[in-house]
């Protein structure tokens, strides 16, 4: 906290002191961003995956067996599932032929298929889903496999933006995924999986 | 007559580079209109209503800045000041030292190429490696980036294919499917055995403390996940009031770049990763940046500071889209460069100052700003601004305007030519000199119609008489 703090404080200050007048906040609506089409009070699960699939996001709901048998069905037989979920998920997956590990080691990046942690919310209007560092047992088994499942209860749905803007949960890491990793910067060409998910689930767990 | 050096760099850019330009920002323009107009009925109001809020923060930074730095304290992140780049760069470098560190990776951020973080930290033996795609494609071609949101705008899959096979990255194979897997699966090692993460922000809000960072690939993430420390360059432009401006201003300027209604990865970070978590870094610092903002700041022309680096007003730019970034010759390119460069520039703004005149005033960037900039007004000011300061730059390609300063100080004079203008109908043309000939070659002489003014002013008096004192 030297003198460039202060130098640059006071050049600030120097700098707007001849204002004679400063903008004032303007007021406005939380929601003067959520878009018009939005319906909130539908079934926001709906919702959301219709957002999700229009930005190549993957929506799947069920009992644990529907996305053990979906993973065995891509062909994924080796991941990552966080610790905290495999009581509900660790007999489907094993059933499926699926192996999981419950700790990340990155010495291995590339032997993960998939991982599975906890979403802490979604939100229906842009089919995104929220992760924390206190919801996701592993930022890197969240990001490093081809795909990561993040799963999700009915109540953790938020209708819009400005609400989940709104419900920022005090957690340092809060991160919003709103479909897979993507790029255009080959010719404008979209290609997913860059360097997160190519695969980006929303499993719904009912 | 001499060139403008834009006009000079545009004349000498090949065809396929103009190609590859054009298309890009056309694809941009078209997609950034479909998502707007598609979501929304009136998103010209969101436009004025965020670049009010800007206007807003940046008028009252003396009161966020102590204001975010006390958020941060509180949220056990280390701050760090910096007057300029060197300065900016001598915090990353000390940072790292201090810890042993020998590696970074790095997410995109508009800072570091401003202060040439890279360069600076490679002269010291510390590997400084770019993560995203474009920008990694930048430097291992020793290039510079030629647009905000896509770097690599300027190049076509087949330079970077050879790029790849160069750098031992794999056989040719010009498939952008194949050469992202490449990159993907190079990248994600070096990020692996990196011990610093460093990234930007898009966003830092005063209330909380939270610097919000936007990526489509997700390496800012990649960054932060693998590494043990996280640095954060911030311009100490980037502040908003409070958080809920960010769902306004995020659902703005994905939109405006890319034309998606969310980028797809958006962080909030207030801090280090929380104990439970055993990924990410155990510390994190924010270094804000002055580098001649609060110069700018102090000028008629702060608006500019409202930028929020989403790109839409080079991509509908008819300059821009002939001439390429890297006839801008600095970091911002388009009409926000051409307001920002030369007001960084500071003592060299003269040098800068034909950059201002790279714009046909057309308000096309006004009308697709996000946070609304008045770029015309503001390209204007600092057009006069060259002139008074006696740019050489901005002088270059001026037709001389000295007769018609004289002619215009006389009345008199001024009659006379009015009156005897209609005999340059019959000047022949092959007595012209060479300017005048290629433009007679495509188009006829517009027809005289001087000293009509005088005698219509005249005609009006006598009709409308003033009233009898
Ligand atoms: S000046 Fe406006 S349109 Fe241009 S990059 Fe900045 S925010 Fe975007």
């Amino acid at each position: 906290m030297g003198t460039s703090r202060e130098t640059i404080l006071k050049r600030t200050a120097d700098a707007l002191a001849p204002l004679k007048e400063r903008a004032a906040y303007p007021d406005f609506n939380d929601s003067v961003a959520v878009m018009p089409a939005l319906d909130r009070a539908g079934d926001l699960w709906a919702i959301f995956s219709e957002r999700a699939k229009l930005v190549h996001g993957t929506p799947l709901s069920g009992s644990p067996a529907v996305l053990a048998n979906w993973l065995r069905e891509k062909n994924h037989a080796r991941g990552y599932c966080d610790p905290a979920l495999l009581p509900q998920f660790g007999e489907a997956l094993a059933a499926a032929g699926c192996e999981v590990e419950t700790a990340f080691d990155r010495a291995r990046v590339d032997d993960y298929q998939f991982g599975i942690t906890r979403a802490e919310a979604a939100i229906a209007e842009t089919g995104t889903l929220v992760l924390t560092d206190g919801s996701t047992s592993s930022r890197l088994a969240a990001l490093a496999p081809w795909t990561h499942v993040a799963v999700l209860k009915r109540e953790q749905i938020f209708a819009d933006v400005a609400t989940a803007v709104a419900s920022l949960p005090a957690d340092p890491n809060v991160i919003w995924c709103t479909g897979p990793s993507r790029t255009a910067d080959v010719e404008g060409i979209l290609i997913e999986g860059v360097h997160g998910p190519g695969v980006q689930v929303a499993f719904l767990l009912e | 007559m001499k060139h403008q050096q834009i006009d000079q760099y545009a004349a000498s850019l090949p065809p396929d580079k103009r190609a590859s330009v054009y298309g890009g920002t056309k694809s941009g323009y078209d997609a950034r209109l479909r998502a707007l107009n598609t979501s929304y009925t009136a998103p010209d109001n969101l436009r004025r209503l965020a670049g009010r809020i800007k206007q807003h923060a940046i008028e009252n930074l003396d009161t966020y800045l102590p204001q975010v730095e006390a958020r941060m304290l509180a949220n056990g992140v280390k701050v760090h000041w910096a007057l300029d780049g060197d300065e900016a760069c001598g915090h990353v470098h000390r940072i790292m030292e201090e810890r042993g560190a020998k590696k970074m990776v790095k997410a995109k951020t508009m800072v570091s190429e401003e202060i040439h973080l890279a360069n600076y930290l490679e002269k010291r033996g510390m590997e400084c490696l770019e993560t995203d795609l474009g920008e990694f494609i930048i430097q291992i071609d020793h290039d510079h980036p030629s647009h905000i949101v896509k770097p690599i705008i300027h190049k076509n899959r087949r330079e970077i294919a050879a790029s790849f096979e160069r750098e031992g990255l794999g056989a040719y194979n010009d498939d952008p499917e194949v050469i992202t897997a490449r990159a993907r699966q190079f990248l994600r090692h070096k990020y692996l055995a990196a011990d610093v993460g460093l990234s930007g922000a898009n966003f830092v809000s005063a209330e909380s403390g939270r610097i919000v960072l936007v990526t489509n690939e997700g390496n800012s993430r990649f960054s932060i996940a693998a590494t043990k420390v996280h640095i954060a360059l911030v311009g100490i432009e980037k502040i908003v009031p409070r958080d809920r401006d960010l769902g306004l201003l995020l659902n703005l300027l994905a939109r405006s770049a890319t034309g998606q209604q969310l980028t797809s990865y958006t962080e909030f970070i207030s801090g280090p990763r929380t104990a439970n978590q055993p990924d990410g870094p155990e510390e994190m610092h924010v270094i804000f940046v002055d580098n001649g903002r609060t110069r700018v700041l102090a000028d008629d022309c702060r608006p500019i500071l409202r930028c929020i680096r989403c790109s839409a007003c080079l991509n509908v730019c008819p300059v821009y889209r002939q001439t390429s970034g890297h006839a801008y010759r600095a970091v911002y390119p388009g009409p926000v460069g051409a307001v920002l460069s030369p007001l960084l520039a500071g003592d060299k703004f003269p040098e800068m100052a034909d950059l201002p005149k790279a714009s046909t005033l057309c308000g096309a960037c006004n009308e697709v700003c996000p946070v609304d900039i008045p770029i015309p007004d503001l390209l204007l000011r600092l057009r006069d601004r060259g002139k008074q300061v006696g740019s050489k730059a901005a002088a270059a390609a001026t037709p001389p305007m000295g007769a018609f300063g004289t002619l215009a100080a006389s009345p008199a004079l001024w009659k006379v030519v009015m009156k005897t203008g209609g005999l340059s109908a019959l000047y022949p043309t092959f007595l012209m000199p060479a300017a005048g000939k290629t433009w007679v070659r495509t188009r006829g002489m517009p027809k005289w119609r001087g000293g009509k003014f005088r005698a219509w002013m005249k005609d009006r008096r006598a009709k409308t008489k003033p009233l009898e004192k």
